[in-house]
């Protein structure tokens, strides 16, 4: 079912027009309210007038994740904070989060995202929907709660962890729509089989999945295991958060991008060039309806391509592919992202501890695994075996204080990790995906 | 009093102790004693040597970790009972041992026992007065 017909199957040329006068009313808001905005703008020599169509919009500057960094942790937005209702933050590359705010108005248009998303992924207003994202700062359980309510849907706000009582929630309360991160799903699968009960008893029908990269591979194991059928979601928190994209369940190939709210480009990540229909490279997205924290051509890292082709859903809004990597290192474990230079900083601060470290990714029983090898210098030395194991427990516990992810941490002898090889060293990913 | 103990960061992997082995064999350093703490990801290998200047420096360019800590070697009585009279008079002492271990060669009628305590300098002066005799560094390396 299609939520909203008018607008998700609007003939390309009125949807650009309306996209057209969105940027400009975005453009003139962000330039008088965001000193950042208003500075890129009169760098680049370029006023919001200037804008007269929308391949005009490749005239403006990008704006990154530094960006946001550096305008921690409210300065990017764009109206005062009485008309703010809601903060959701992310992880960021030095432990510092990067805050998103949204007004009533933004909520309320998240929802309606979202709620075009879940039906685009299978459901309706008879559904019961299982949400195992998490609640919180993470965009992912609120995003989902508030679409699954827009859509008339019941939801179970189950949140993430207590996989036991997720089962047994699915048994007993017969949810058809599951949301979750693809790994937890199959995580899921798992402890119900532990626990005596098949997904063939249970009542799914769809699983909305997104938060983390995952295969073709993966949804064919999700969908035997599950016994559902599983669509991709894509969203970022500095855009809006999930509901960015959605892949519909009819074609399963490819996810619409809302482009009455977004307007995606394809970019070359060298030369920051934009690139025709169907070439692969960096996804920049501008949204065009954001009130609280409108983004400017943000360069989201996302490696994939952009199809405008009709589709047998009916929808006309162009499809991105599965996002096939990243331009940069970011790691996503369990739905958080990681930088390496985040570990990094939570190892400096610890006394006697060399910023001589690896990452391991693994994913053992469809979860993923951190480890993280940190080599041991003579100062963090002891010759006791408690003072080493409170060592690298002190480390563990400050990663996930400062990042949100559990990590395993190997002592390592010195020289044992590979030195100025970039970046590649640092990380080890062994993840089939 | 005190004897001195070369301590080596070991990670659990195949052929890290034999890489150690084969330093101090190359070298010439003797071991004289040697015990080995072990968890699932590394180990502890504790040693006592015939040279430890000429231990800790090889072994620091073989790449290891390496530290030296103060240890006190004593006589243990080599008959039931020997070990428990010591380790009785270090508890109602209030000392505690962090560990310990045994010398490869007997002295007479003797065991000799490595040990490192929280309090190191209390727990040899309680031992020498009451009776149980402390071996120094330079003579336990030549043992």
């Amino acid at each position: 079912m299609i939520f909203n017909i008018e607008y998700e199957t609007m003939p390309r040329e009125a949807l650009e027009s309306i996209q057209l006068r969105r940027l400009q009313a975005t453009l003139s808001r962000v330039y008088a309210a965001v000193p950042f905005y208003r500075k890129q703008l009169d760098d680049a020599g370029v006023k919001p007038g200037d804008v007269r169509c929308l391949s005009d919009l490749s005239r403006l500057p990008f704006t990154t994740k530094q960006d946001l960094r550096d305008n921690y942790p409210f300065n990017m937005f764009a109206v005062p904070m009485d008309n703010v209702v809601r903060i959701h933050a992310s992880s960021g590359t030095t432990g510092q989060p990067t805050v998103v705010g949204y007004t009533a108005r933004d909520i309320d248009t998240w929802a309606e995202l979202m709620a075009r998303a879940l039906s685009a992924g299978g459901a309706t207003r008879g559904d019961i929907i299982h949400n195992a994202y998490g609640y919180g700062l993470f965009t992912g359980g609120l995003g989902v709660h508030y679409g699954a309510e827009k859509l008339g849907a019941s939801v179970i706000p189950v949140s993430g962890g207590n996989t036991r009582r997720q089962v047994i929630i699915m048994k007993d309360f017969g949810p058809s729509i599951l949301t979750a991160t693809p790994s937890y799903s199959l995580h899921l699968a798992e402890a119900a089989e532990e626990m005596g009960v098949s997904f063939r008893d249970l009542n799914f029908r769809f699983g909305v999945f997104g938060a983390e990269p995952w295969s073709e591979s993966m949804r064919r194991e999700i969908e035997e295991k599950l016994h559902l059928k599983a669509v991709d979601i894509y969203g970022l928190s500095e855009v809006i958060g999930p509901g960015v994209s959605i892949e519909c369940h009819e074609a399963q190939k490819g996810l619409h991008i809302f482009e009455d709210h977004f307007i995606p480009e394809i970019i070359d990540p060298e030369t920051g060039q934009p690139l025709p229909w169907g070439e692969t490279g960096e996804l920049v997205i501008t949204s065009i309806t954001k009130e609280a924290f409108p983004v400017i051509r943000y360069r989201t890292r996302d490696i994939t391509s952009l199809n405008p082709e009709p589709c047998i859903c009916g929808r006309t809004m162009a499809r991105m592919n599965k996002v096939s990597g990243r331009t940069d290192d970011m790691l996503i474990i369990r739905g958080v992202n990681v930088f390496p230079s985040q570990i990094e900083s939570v190892l400096m601060e610890i006394k006697g501890v060399e910023p001589h470290y690896q990452l391991e990714v693994d994913r053992k029983d469809n979860l993923d695994i951190l480890t993280v090898r940190v080599e041991i210098s003579d100062a963090a030395f002891s010759d006791e075996v408690k003072e080493l194991q409170r060592l690298s427990e002190t480390i563990g516990n400050n990663i996930k204080e400062t990042l949100g992810v559990s990590a395993s941490v190997k002592l390592a002898e010195p020289k044992t990790i590979a030195r100025s090889e970039g970046k590649a060293a640092r990380v080890i990913d062994r993840r089939k995906l | 009093m005190q004897a001195q103990q070369i301590s080596i960061f070991l990670e659990n992997k195949a052929g890290r102790l034999s890489e150690v082995t084969r330093i101090l064999s190359d070298a010439g350093v003797n071991i004289r004693a040697l015990s080995l703490a072990d968890t699932s990801d590394f180990g502890v290998l504790r040693l006592i040597v015939d040279d430890n200047e000429k231990a800790e420096n090889t072994l620091k360019q073989g790449g290891f970790t390496v530290k030296t800590t103060p240890v006190v070697a004593a006589l243990v009585n080599d008959r039931p009972g020997g070990l428990h009279g010591i380790l009785d008079l270090l508890t109602r002492n209030g000392i505690n041992v962090e560990y310990m271990y045994a010398f490869v060669q007997q002295s007479g009628d003797n065991a000799v026992m490595i040990f490192r305590f929280d309090k190191l300098d209390e727990a040899a002066r309680i031992l020498s007065e009451n009776g149980v005799e402390i071996i120094d560094g330079d003579r336990l390396y030549a043992m």
